[in-house]
């Protein structure tokens, strides 16, 4: 039981990671606060819906096609909101105004055009592809049930969704640190005064960084199915909030310290659903509260507060 | 006092004389809490800037102050209303930790607040004093004609204090913080002493809001006095018409309450992208509201 709900609160916390990892992304270089990055998410788990019902493309190779659509959409829809919003006096605040009007949005148009049931995708295709990939490894072919890890069960598409979103969070490194685009993002994040009198042209790097983050939610969102349930276009408001009490606790502004935001959400949750479940549904507000209280910069933060 | 005429006096006597000519109280009623509640919110946000995103917390606080005193005590409404108000209070003391907090993690903390409130309250094991999710039903003090005429003097109270802070010394000094703290500080203001008191003043209107609607509907549910919906329309209505002004968050609710009773009840998907479509050119291309139009024609805007 103990090692079950640790293991199990692993790959939660991975997947959960991945949910705030593009919104920490967005935060940390724009300083504006996505209030719809869990509607993106919902339209990537949509995407994912159509592309295997219409197509019957795999969700594993949803991904590269799921990931491409949001960035480029993430792009021009950059150029459209924010430099504006940035002119206004109070940019931050406002910029909880601004995406919560975008989420009403995009949640009225994915409810005219598919109305308010709910849909999931069979968890047995991400065992196919669990099973094709273990079975050009052992060199047989492998049964595609549930996966034994230190000989515990799980269902393969937590197993998935856990290895995918470590995945995610290994590109989102490697582009921050190993690429030049990445090196000018962090310059950013920095100090962003600093970064334009350099000559570095600041909405070119948020530009990316925003069609990146949409990308990332959306990548989460074709696990959804999977992880939270079964998908409405009404679902994106509560993954918000989820995602927030992630990069909280990780910090805010620091992508890789979702990973421990997300670790510490995914492991407590489980634990609080394996032994207190009638309270595991406060956990993550008060956590938040906690950690806002205790170390306003979250674990890995530094110092933010201005006054 | 020349405000009070012209704004104060006006409107508690359109919202006095209506219901005897207009049959739907309930939606006057509403008309009133989103007032009462725009008005909070301009109170915390529009005079000091920060954003409560969690402001329901206090509405809901109120609601379920009022309906436990009722229920447990069988106290008289009028006297469980400064209760259910006193409730909310009491939760803005708690939270005042989070001032410590700047800009965006103020609002997400206050917003897990709420919510964490929320999973108290609805928690099924405490049902026994929370009557947990199943709602709560005071159909022994059900007096819509006494509750609307509360409502009428909260109202009347929200708004004398809400020109109290336009026209005063403790509204400059709110307005001073809100631009730059620190050097508000030295100009010999109290910044921790006066923010706190506006907060507390703004959980005040959101409690006896909460309270006065709970007596008015008299049965409800956990999700309907926590509904963010309260605090997004109170914040969107309140920037709408301007903050930091008297007639603002009165002119958003009453232009845009009125679209949503026009066309949301009937169609919600469309009224919601209209809304959210009306809120994100707002912030574009309005961001001080629709006063600072009128004031660009040259009026001078109370």
């Amino acid at each position: 039981m103990l090692l079950y709900t640790l293991l199990a609160g692993l790959l939660f916390g991975l997947y959960f990671s991945l949910i705030g990892l593009g919104l920490n992304l967005v935060f940390g270089v724009m300083r504006i606060v996505n209030l719809a990055h869990g509607d993106f998410l919902m339209l990537g788990a949509f995407l994912a819906f159509w592309l295997f019902t219409l197509f019957a493309v795999n969700p594993i190779s949803a991904i590269p096609i799921v990931f491409a659509l949001f960035a480029v959409v993430g792009l021009p829809l950059y150029y459209l909101l924010v430099p504006r919003l940035l002119k206004a006096r109070d940019p931050e605040m406002l910029s909880f105004i601004l995406f919560f009007g975008l989420s009403q949005v995009i949640e009225a148009i994915t409810t005219i055009a598919f109305g308010t049931s709910e849909r999931s995708i069979p968890g047995v295709q991400l065992g196919i592809v669990i099973a094709t990939v273990k079975g050009l490894f052992v060199g047989h072919k492998v049964d595609n049930g549930p996966i034994e890890i230190f000989g515990q069960t799980f269902p393969a598409a937590w197993v998935a969704s856990g290895v995918v979103s470590g995945l995610a969070v290994l590109f989102v490194y490697l582009y921050l640190y190993r690429t030049r685009l990445g090196y000018l993002t962090r310059a950013v994040m920095v100090n962003r005064e600093e970064a334009i009198a350099t000559g570095i042209n600041v909405h070119r790097v948020s530009a990316f960084a925003f069609g990146i983050g949409l990308g990332l939610a959306a990548v989460a969102g074709v696990f959804a199915p999977f992880m939270l349930g079964s998908i409405t276009p009404a679902m994106g408001v509560e993954v918000t909030v989820t995602s927030f009490t992630v990069i909280v606790i990780g910090s805010l502004g620091n992508p890789l310290g979702t990973v421990l935001g997300g670790l510490v959400y995914g492991i407590s949750y489980m634990f609080m659903q394996s032994y207190y479940s009638s309270w595991a549904n406060l956990l993550p507000y008060l956590l938040l509260i906690a950690i806002l209280l205790v170390r306003p910069s979250g674990l890995l933060g530094r110092q933010v507060r201005r006054a | 006092m020349r405000h009070v005429l012209l704004i104060l006096v006006p409107v508690v006597a359109t919202f006095a004389i209506l219901p005897s000519v207009y049959s739907n109280h309930l939606l006057l009623f509403n008309f009133m809490i989103f007032i009462m509640l725009a008005q909070g919110v301009n109170v915390i946000y529009g005079f000091t800037g920060y954003l409560p995103f969690g402001y329901v917390g206090f509405f809901g606080a109120g609601a379920y102050g009022f309906s436990l005193m009722v229920i447990h005590l069988q106290a008289p409404p009028l006297l469980a209303l400064p209760v259910g108000a006193g409730a909310a209070v009491v939760l803005g003391l708690f939270l005042t930790p989070l001032f410590r907090l700047s800009g965006a993690y103020f609002s997400i903390a206050n917003l897990a607040a709420a919510l964490a409130v929320l999973q108290v309250v609805s928690n099924p094991n405490l049902e026994s004093i929370t009557k947990g999710p199943y709602g709560i039903s005071l159909s022994g003090v059900f007096n819509p004609t006494l509750a609307y005429g509360t409502a009428l003097a909260v109202l009347a109270a929200t708004l004398g204090l809400v020109i109290y802070l336009r026209n005063s010394r403790f509204g400059m000094a709110l307005q001073a913080i809100r631009e730059d703290p620190i050097s508000a500080g030295m100009a010999g203001i109290n910044v921790v002493r006066e923010r706190i008191i506006a907060w507390l003043l703004s959980a005040l209107i959101a409690g006896l809001a909460g309270g006065v609607f709970a007596w008015y509907v008299s049965v409800f549910y956990p999700e309907t006095v926590f509904s963010g919906e309260f605090t997004i329309f109170a914040i969107v209505f309140a920037l709408f018409g301007g903050n930091a002004t008297v007639v603002g968050p009165i002119l958003g609710v009453v232009i845009l309450y009125g679209l949503y009773n026009a066309v949301g009840i009937s169609t919600p998907q469309y009224f919601q992208l209209i809304y959210g479509a009306l809120i994100m050119g707002l912030v574009l291309f309005l961001p001080n509201g629709l006063v600072s139009l009128l004031r660009r024609w040259g009026l001078n805007v109370p």
